[in-house]
């Protein structure tokens, strides 16, 4: 199974590997039966993510989104941060051999975990309908329901 | 990848072998000078046949059979395929019962799925924690239907050795023909046919340092074993297609090396790799030995390291020169872990974690020595990645 230079580079040097002790919110994926667990924390200034740390049990495939993940969403907003697709993950890692895809949508959900898991917190809803692509209608993918 | 050494130490022969020199000089002459076709009637052919007889008594020899009861093969897999189909197809008024094993390899499990799609029913016995079939569950399981008993000599995963022969006798004792897989087995388990009670062996020449390719089937003489490639009258019209002449040769030349000193070979092997074993249970925690601790191959060393997962060490180890393999199931595209490592009880986040290393004749103490310095970095820092290590239990250094 192949890899791009870019994923061997990222997995092999991999950023934000740790865990955040005053983290705002923390979310998880994957179980390790499946052979991948993901565990994303996130710090939160405002409306945006100031800080995003990751521990992963899991293939290079899935150690390099955890890294590529939460280098994307460092400065974003919670709602972009959670329109944060898998997609995007495989584009910035030059793609992902096809079953390795899955480890990229750990990422995702491990993300979305975090950000409920900060409104949860906070006395919020737990998921940020409305601040997806179709705004809160439904059959964005994003929504509850639509996973 | 800056780190990565100059000569990589590979240590994946379970995979696949080098080519030993003097197996290369025998192939040599057989690609140009002697290239005739071993049918053909004219004197100019007599070269390729004579070295195809040649490799056959080779092959026969080495586990104490007659050259008549060897046929080539294009590998392991073929072979596998042929004893299996080709007892079945051949037997079928008799029975349509098969007894195999959790652990075979694929060669063997998906032969037995596929003849299960044709109508026969086959019993895949389990196996203890260390590996082992056991006879009496062989037994047991044989019915007045059965027609073939398949046990492997040795796991090619773990590197468990099996008590073949005691199989091979209950499977006598009822009428059951015996196959078993040998391709880990040759040039590490000392092989008689007669004496381990065997009517069919395959095995394949690149895992004992022959060419790719090539492989071999023993079939017992008298059994019925239905042919299974159809085409001219070669390998007396049991398997038909032009010989590959070449590869025959440098089969047999690898067999008659790899069998020479079986037991010198084995001490050395075995030597580095207990030093390894010793070295990494030591060195890592939470790292355990799968497989039997005594009766496994001289050159297997399989292990599982609990909170890491095993693609990721390979690809570390691969870019600090190292090449090993891994019965993780991020390794194959497949999702579920090593169905051998299921086998002997691991759950699955241990069986993801799984690391084999597989020494040959082109390794050294200097190699042991490297790995030895470079696993436990390697566990080390994906344990400080994974989510699923403890907290360490030392005291904190003062910052």
């Amino acid at each position: 199974m192949m890899y791009t230079e870019k994923v061997i580079e990222e997995f092999t040097n991999p950023q934000n590997v740790g865990e955040l002790t005053d983290a705002d919110g923390v979310g998880e994926a994957g179980s390790p039966t499946c052979g991948d667990t993901m565990k994303i924390y996130l710090k939160v200034e405002g409306d945006r993510i100031a800080d995003a740390r990751f521990r992963t049990f899991g293939c290079a495939a899935a150690i390099a989104s955890s890294s590529m993940a939460t280098r994307m969403i460092l400065g974003m907003t919670l709602a972009e941060a959670w329109n944060l697709s898998d997609a995007d993950v495989v584009d910035a890692l030059g793609g992902l051999p096809e079953p390795k895809v899955h480890c990229s949508l750990l990422a995702r959900d491990a993300i979305r975990a975090a950000i409920a898991d900060y409104r949860v917190r906070r006395g919020l809803e737990p998921q940020e309908r409305g601040s997806c692509e179709c705004g809160g209608v439904g059959g964005c993918g994003s929504c509850p329901g639509n996973d | 990848m800056n780190d990565q050494v100059e000569r990589p130490v590979y240590m994946d022969h379970a995979a696949t072998t080098f080519m030993k020199p003097e197996v290369l000089a025998a192939m040599a002459p057989y690609f140009s000078e002697h290239f005739g076709n071993p049918s053909s009637l004219y004197r100019f052919a007599g070269e390729p046949r004579n070295g195809v007889e040649a490799a056959r008594g080779q092959v026969a020899a080495a586990i104490g059979a007659g050259p008549e009861e060897i046929f080539f093969t294009a590998g392991g897999t073929e072979a596998d395929n042929w004893a299996i189909k080709g007892v079945a197809l051949a037997n079928r008024a008799r029975g349509n019962h098969i007894v195999t094993s959790a652990i075979e390899h694929h060669a063997v499990l998906h032969t037995c799925e596929w003849l299960e799609k044709q109508g026969f029913s086959v019993t895949y016995l389990p196996v203890d924690g260390f590996g082992r079939v056991d006879p009496e569950a062989v037994e047991a399981a044989i019915t007045d239907r059965t027609i073939l008993v398949s046990v492997m000599m040795a796991n090619n995963e773990i590197g468990t050795v099996q008590p073949v022969a005691e199989i091979g006798r209950v499977a006598h004792d009822h009428g059951v023909l015996f196959h078993t897989d040998a391709v880990q087995a040759i040039g590490a388990v000392p092989i008689d046919v007669d004496a381990m009670n065997i009517d069919l062996l395959s095995l394949s020449g690149h895992k004992f340092y022959g060419p790719k390719g090539t492989g071999a089937l023993y079939i017992r003489r008298g059994t019925r074993v239905e042919t299974l490639i159809h085409g001219g009258g070669q390998e007396r019209r049991r398997r038909a297609g032009t010989e590959n002449v070449p590869g025959i040769v440098g089969l047999g030349r690898a067999i008659e090396l790899a069998t020479a000193d079986i037991a010198g070979h084995n001490r050395r092997i075995a030597a580095m790799r207990d030093r390894l074993i010793r070295g990494i249970l030591d060195a890592i925690p939470d790292s355990r030995l799968n497989g039997h601790p005594v009766e496994r191959l001289a050159n297997n060393a399989n292990f599982s390291f609990r909170y890491v997962e095993g693609e990721s060490i390979l690809l570390l180890l691969d870019a600090r020169g190292i090449c090993a393999s891994t019965g993780s199931a991020c390794s194959s595209g497949s999702l579920e872990p090593s169905h051998v490592l299921l086998a002997i009880g691991l759950p699955h986040e241990e069986a993801h974690g799984s690391l084999r290393l597989t020494l040959g004749d082109a390794n050294t103490e200097d190699d042991v020595d490297y790995i030895l310095e470079v696993l436990p970095e390697v566990i080390g820092r994906l344990r400080e990645i994974s989510p699923l290590t403890p907290p360490s239990p030392r005291v904190p250094e003062a910052e």
